[in-house]
């Protein structure tokens, strides 16, 4: 039970009003970090520490990615707390990353007096201005009695429709207020459509389209996890017998091992999928936006087939890609109507057809990848399987950004709902290890994996001291190849091998591990790979591993840029 | 192919909304060329007039990422053919230009231009109408001497009979997840 949970008027600061709103949308978790503006909530929570869990991070990106890995695990609103000024703009990557990735959040900031406002005060910074592009809404409250309203409203719009984040700038003043407190949650606010109406005459028309293809395919993406529509999308495609496809952020929406699950899109994806895209005779897309890394040239995507586009937000409709149907509303619905339109069907042959395409691709990268000759040097590929193994396909994988995220999506077996969490659509290296944090702290059952290269470690390296910290149980998988990848890898083959800047002298990585009390081992020989990834996935509490890799491996096969999905290369 | 627009947007009147407007344009490289925020027949709902030249396919995914602002209510796009729009000029001249040879006089008569205020020094016109109305009376005052200019933005009403508290009565609607849930076939 929470203490003093209010149910009727009773008169308090802004501040503590703050707290209690947070109590009445069922938070039990904050990422943040103090300073002047959001002194007197952090004042007011004091004394709450027993019913809301405050994790002090290092840097106020680390709360906002923390926040983000909390929402994603859990399915809740992630919610982080930072000053004015710095704070607020120390916030603006994991916005931003939150925003074109769809994750619900709600971010509180400090703000100077309001009388202050427009002066350049102190740490004042116009973060409403500065996260307007970023967020999908964002309010400026200059009275205590606006707290209530503001933050219900912010929850509402940050997990309704399609998610994304809210930033509530408060300024000190209104923390400081006193009034009578009140809260009603939010369930509407009228200038906003969460998820439009569905027509079902577009159902129809998708199913009569899905009932005559002879070559369908299904991409999905995170729409699905979003929508928790899980079994909705398993019913739809086993029913439709349809090869599906994902994004890297609809991984883990489908089982891996799923007879239908054909695999990975876009610029590393797998060769089938890219291939078979250009000669399939109806697309259907689901929760997926055709982002860029998954089309390759546009103009050369699809032309063949009849587009279907199951969205929830109308402005994804045409943006990249015409839809020939577009079916808008939230897919756990639109799943479930267009399944009762549909005749039970199979595609074996078709379905064939990628497989042979995985057995191609097996021959060219995946056997070399995964089982390197002894000659060689360690693979990331081979890690990922290992893990993948010892861990059964069931943990959270949390990845940065570059080629360890595309071998770890690659090569892991998910097993498990909800167990990739990613930078997608931003590609914010620093994302992974705070991202892991909020994983854990959201999901507390699950192993929590942070796959991470040498690069983007070190831009939020910080983070070990708020696992340090807290105790988080955080496996940290560092693959480290002392290079920035996959920008070496482009270098490479696009840019005459000018390894400009890419270069990376690191630290010993072990003694900083140490520094935080997080035991660590660094493998540089194969024969103790498979021995030390067991130790690492047993240990109790966190740790870190890391592999010394290949220092240039490729990530293969590629989509180049600007070229057609079907021109994908696997050497 | 390049054409003028006019893109109309219904919001709700908040702060900064003006500027979350505009970055819809701006990220995609898009120049405002007139802008104009009004109060509209709705209480409460304020509108956005504003004038850009792009394809309509552009013009059409634009209008469609304005309405997903969360205070915005409806959004539309027209052609100059589907409107009927207006913007005013003022002209500030020389008090001593209008007198003399009478050119300046003809000049406003023929423009149906309005004298709004005459002063020892300096006298101003008002003229209402297209832009190419208002920028030819310019043109024409010009030789006589023009020590200031102004033009407002683009006010525009769309042809279309359907009224706006009508769009806001089916955004209300859809606003509510209750209907969202219960909707099926045209029909709650």
């Amino acid at each position: 039970m929470k203490t003093e949970v209010l149910e009727k008027k009773r008169s308090m600061t802004g501040a503590e009003a703050i707290v209690h709103c947070l109590l009445k949308e069922n938070v039990d978790t904050v990422f943040g970090y103090p300073g002047g503006a959001i002194m007197p909530f952090y004042d007011a929570l004091f004394d709450f520490q027993n019913d809301i869990k405050h994790i002090l991070v290092r840097h106020e990106q680390g709360a906002t990615h923390a926040a983000q890995g909390y929402a994603r695990a859990s399915g809740k609103v992630g919610v982080c707390i930072a000053t004015s000024g710095p704070g607020a703009t120390n916030l603006i990557t994991g916005i931003a990353d939150a925003q074109i990735d769809s994750t619900p959040l709600v971010c509180i900031t400090g703000q100077v007096a309001s009388k202050l406002l427009g002066t350049d005060a102190f740490q004042e910074t116009d973060v409403v201005g500065i996260s307007m592009p970023v967020t999908k809404w964002n309010f400026q409250v200059t009275r205590a009695e606006e707290i209530p309203v503001a933050l219900a409203k912010a929850f509402f719009i940050a997990r309704s429709g399609r998610p994304g984040p809210v930033l509530i700038d408060i300024t000190k003043d209104a923390q400081f207020g006193s009034f009578e407190f009140e809260y009603e949650p939010c369930a509407k606010v009228r200038s906003y459509v969460p998820e439009p109406l569905v027509e079902i005459e577009k159902i129809k028309e998708a199913a009569h389209l899905i009932n005559n293809a002879t070559r369908p395919l299904v991409l999905f993406g995170q729409g699905v996890i979003l929508g928790d529509a899980q079994e909705e999308f398993k019913t739809f495609i086993e029913k439709a017998g349809i090869p599906s496809a994902w994004t890297i952020l609809g991984l883990s929406a489908l089982h891996n091992g799923h007879p239908l699950n054909v695999g990975m899109l876009g610029m590393h994806g797998n060769y089938g999928p890219n291939l078979l895209t250009n000669q399939c005779d109806v697309l259907i897309a689901v929760g997926m936006r055709f982002d860029d890394r998954v089309t390759g040239d546009v103009n050369k995507y699809a032309k063949q087939a009849k587009v279907i586009h199951l969205e929830i937000d109308p402005s994804e409709i045409n943006k990249i890609i015409t839809a020939d149907v577009a079916v808008l509303g939230d897919c756990k619905r639109t799943l479930d109507l267009l399944t009762q339109e549909i005749k039970q069907n199979k595609h074996s042959n078709w379905l064939a057809q990628f497989r042979k395409c995985d057995d191609l691709e097996y021959q060219k990268v995946g056997k070399q990848e995964l089982h390197p000759s002894a000659d060689k040097e360690i693979s990331m590929g081979e890690v990922i399987r290992i893990v993948s193994d010892k861990s059964k396909g069931n943990a959270i994988i949390v990845t940065d950004v570059g080629q360890h995220q595309m071998v770890a999506q690659r090569y892991y077996e998910y097993t498990k709902w909800r167990s990739n969490i990613t930078s997608g659509g931003l590609g914010t290296m620093g994302f992974a290890l705070p991202a892991a944090i909020g994983a854990k702290v959201g999901a507390p059952e699950r192993l929590v994996i942070a796959v991470i290269g040498d690069g983007g470690i070190q831009m939020t390296i910080q983070e070990l001291g708020t696992i340090f910290q807290y105790g988080i149980d955080v496996k940290i998988l560092l693959l480290n190849n002392e290079f920035l990848g996959m920008v070496r890898q482009w270098q490479e083959l696009f840019f005459d091998r000018r390894y400009s800047f890419t270069e990376m002298v690191n630290p010993n990585f072990q003694h900083l591990a140490k520094a935080y009390n997080i035991p660590s081992y660094k493998v540089e020989q194969r024969k103790d790979l498979e021995g030390e990834i067991e130790k690492f996935i047993n240990h109790r509490g966190s740790y870190l591993l890391e592999v010394k890799v290949g220092k240039e491996n490729n990530v293969f096969p590629m989509v180049p840029t600007g070229a057609s999905v079907s021109d994908i290369r696997l050497e | 192919m390049k054409k003028q627009y006019t893109v109309s947007v219904f919001t709700e009147n908040k702060i900064g909304l003006l500027n979350r407007v505009s970055i819809i344009f701006t990220r995609r490289h898009i120049n405002i060329q007139s802008i104009t925020a009004s109060e509209s027949e709705v209480q409460g709902i304020h509108r956005y007039t504003i004038v850009i030249e792009e394809n309509e396919i552009l013009v059409q995914k634009v209008v469609k990422q304005l309405e997903k602002q969360v205070d915005v209510v409806k959004a539309f796009y027209h052609d100059n053919d589907q409107l009927i729009h207006q913007e005013i000029a003022l002209f500030k001249v020389p008090t001593n230009s209008l007198a003399g040879s009478g050119e300046v006089e003809q000049i406003i008569r023929s423009f149906n231009a309005r004298i709004l205020a005459v002063h020892q020094d300096f006298t101003i016109i008002e003229q209402t109408g297209h832009k190419n109305e208002t920028q030819q009376l310019f043109a024409d005052l010009q030789p006589h001497g023009v020590l200031e200019f102004v033009r407002s933005g683009r006010v525009a009403i769309t042809k279309p009979m359907k009224e706006l508290k009508d769009y806001l009565a089916e955004v209300e609607f859809a606003s509510d997840l209750q209907n969202t849930k219960n909707y099926t076939n045209g029909k709650a």
